[in-house]
């Protein structure tokens, strides 16, 4: 497999010039959302029985006074030295704040994820090879509906059966799943039985985000492979006497597996996005419930730090799988 | 390079595709007559001790049947669950379509008109692309006050991007037809042969894209009203109704069980109904939208 050569070097370049100019469109684009927005975000910050001068003072503190031009360039400047200015609502720096509930979000997130390529894309190729069957129709049934399904919902359902249902009914302990929290309450534990707690209390929310995904990817494997049974070389594999198990491990997967990597990055931002309403149906403290607090505290420092950070990793994304593609894929190297 | 016309292959409708319009119907007409048939108000709020949070297929002491039982006012769950579905359904449909119209105007000028009026489309829609239209939605949202507009508009400020990339896509491959230059030189103004010559294809991956938007659409307005930001109560929707059943799903799991089967019923019909039309466009905006999913 050739490592990205010269020639490749300039639509490099390219393309991650392309993500930076990406990237401050967004950051003007949600500049520009917030002072269109309604309503002076100093007026919301003074408590309601603070003067006139005190308003205009934090209006002042907060640079708010300023004309938008010298504003949207203290912005640039700030995020081109590492600064997302301060919460209003926690007073602490917004990237510190981020930097706390990134990493929640991505392993969730990419837990989720790792999981719904495992069992989604088996199940897209055997609906696939059963195409038109009853098991294929079952399957893109179950797979819509589960696809149709809010997470919130699922999520609510899952904490009636697993949570309430279990202690009722008298399961074991070990068959109890908790529905609150990333881990016990004023538990002290270190090490493995900390993990073993984490684990325990990430079962339904990975769960739920895992079968959302992996019903949108069984939808588009389904359909991946479908095209792919269709070409004349599997034909002609067949005529010369590959056997099924060949065709599909050697050829079919060897064709379906590049765009399944590019869907996985692809795919990153959009379940770290699917968990903010799994993050606050189970109280994780990851970057969905830190946005949905904010929204409500009218953070707005912390509502556009964490807008700049999911339009970040969609674009490193994006930019990742439109690198990976023609190393994986030599036919699409140009 | 022949163009295929993405047309929609056949007019006649397949098994599945009549299925989910007639729930659809259905359902739209449901949610149109039951809150209007029903005997009492299902916003006012009663006499809450004795009404409130009866099982489904319940007669309460006035002998009234309740067939999906109440919610914690004593209000009748079906009758607000059909009132829900109204705004639910009208919300999912008008924000996709507005979305969607918006698209095709800004793809087709876009296309059209090339040079700097394209790029700055195109990038703008790049920009709002790169964000999860669920943050998007979530900021939008919180920046003005929730409510049954806002929710539209944001709706479509998110949701215009998809059809713009699929109708410029289109514009562009039907501006380099030969058909095209002798309608201009026969003297048609820009604007005619855009509507007449290169809309009209563009019309089948635009509807497909609707189609499986207004899903889309309703599953994310349910979304924002349940954390609060959407539909606010008393007027009922399918999120802010979940919401309403969130701590109640031990004690009275109904309230939130009933309009979540709703929803999903809806959402399905939406995109089985919107995946059979898909497979049935021909050409590269099929695959775009397969692309798409």
């Amino acid at each position: 497999m050739p490592i990205a050569s010269a020639a490749h070097a300039p639509s490099l370049i390219r393309r991650v010039g392309g993500a930076i100019v990406l990237f401050w469109l967004v950051v003007t684009i949600t500049f520009a959302l917030v002072r269109l927005a309604p309503g002076d975000p100093a007026l919301l910050l003074v408590p309601p029985t603070a003067s006139r001068q005190d308003a205009a003072r934090l209006r002042a503190e907060l640079g708010l006074d300023r004309p938008l031009a010298v504003q949207y360039a203290r912005w640039i400047g700030g995020l081109l030295r590492g600064s997302m200015g301060e919460s209003f609502a926690l007073h602490r720096s917004v990237g510190s704040v981020v930097a706390e509930a990134m990493p929640v979000s991505l392993s969730l997130g990419g837990s989720a994820l790792l999981i719904t390529f495992l069992v989604g894309v088996p199940l897209g190729i055997l609906q696939a090879v059963y195409r038109g069957r009853a098991l294929d129709r079952l399957l893109t049934i179950a797979t819509t509906t589960v696809y149709a399904a809010p997470s919130f919902w699922i999520a609510l359902a899952l904490v009636a059966v697993f949570t309430y249902g279990a202690a009722t009914w008298g399961l074991p302990l070990a068959m109890r799943l908790p529905a609150f929290g990333m881990q016990s309450p004023g538990s002290e534990l270190h090490g493995l039985r900390r993990l073993l707690d984490v684990a325990r209390h990430a079962v339904l929310p990975v769960m739920i985000l895992a079968a959302i995904g992996a019903a949108g990817i069984a939808r588009y494997a389904r359909t991946s492979v479908a095209d792919v049974l269709r070409e004349d070389w599997v034909r002609t594999a067949r005529a010369k006497g590959v056997t099924a198990r060949g065709v599909y491990l050697r050829h079919v997967l060897a064709n379906v597996l590049p765009a399944m990597v590019v869907l996985f990055a692809l795919s990153l931002p959009g379940v770290v996005a699917g968990s903010i309403f799994v993050e606050s149906v189970f109280a994780w403290p990851g970057m969905g419930r830190l946005m949905v607090n904010a929204i409500s505290a009218r953070d707005y420092p912390v509502v556009l730090g964490a807008t700049l950070w999911y339009a970040g990793l969609v674009i490193a994304a994006n930019l990742a799988a439109d690198i990976a593609l023609p190393l994986l894929d030599p036919r699409r190297a140009r | 390079m022949r163009v295929e016309p993405p047309t929609l292959r056949r007019a006649q409708l397949t098994r599945i595709e009549t299925v989910c319009l007639t729930l659809l119907a259905l359902l739209a007409l449901g949610t149109l007559l039951v809150p209007v048939l029903s005997r009492r108000d299902p916003l006012a709020i009663g006499d809450v001790l004795s009404l409130r949070l009866l099982p489904p297929f319940a007669t309460d002491a006035r002998g009234d049947f309740h067939l999906l039982g109440t919610d914690r006012f004593g209000r009748d769950l079906f009758v607000r669950m059909m009132l829900a579905g109204r705004l639910s359904l009208a919300v999912g449909v008008v924000g996709s379509v507005l979305a969607a119209s918006a698209g095709t105007l800004i793809g087709a000028v876009a296309a059209w008109r090339g040079g700097g009026v394209d790029a700055t489309a195109m990038a703008f829609a790049d920009a709002l692309l790169a964000v999860p239209r669920l943050v998007l939605l979530l900021v939008c949202a919180a920046l003005w006050q929730p409510g049954l507009t806002t929710v539209v508009v944001v709706l479509v400020a998110t949701g215009w991007m998809g059809v713009a990339r699929l109708v410029r896509g289109e514009v562009l491959g039907v501006r380099a037809q030969p058909y095209v230059d002798a309608a201009l030189a026969l003297g048609a103004r820009p604007w005619r042969v855009l509507l007449r010559h290169a809309l009209p294809n563009a019309l089948g991956p635009a509807i497909v894209a609707t189609t499986l938007g207004v899903g889309n659409a309703i599953l994310l307005e349910s979304g924002l009203s349940f954390l609060g930001l959407g539909i606010q109560p008393p007027q009922p929707s399918w999120g802010n109704m979940i919401a309403g059943g969130r701590d109640l799903i031990v004690s009275a799991p109904w309230v939130a069980i009933a309009p979540g089967i709703a929803l999903i019923i809806t959402v399905l019909a939406c995109t089985l109904l919107g995946d059979s039309l898909r497979d049935r466009v021909a050409g590269d905006s099929g695959a775009m939208l397969r692309d798409r999913a």
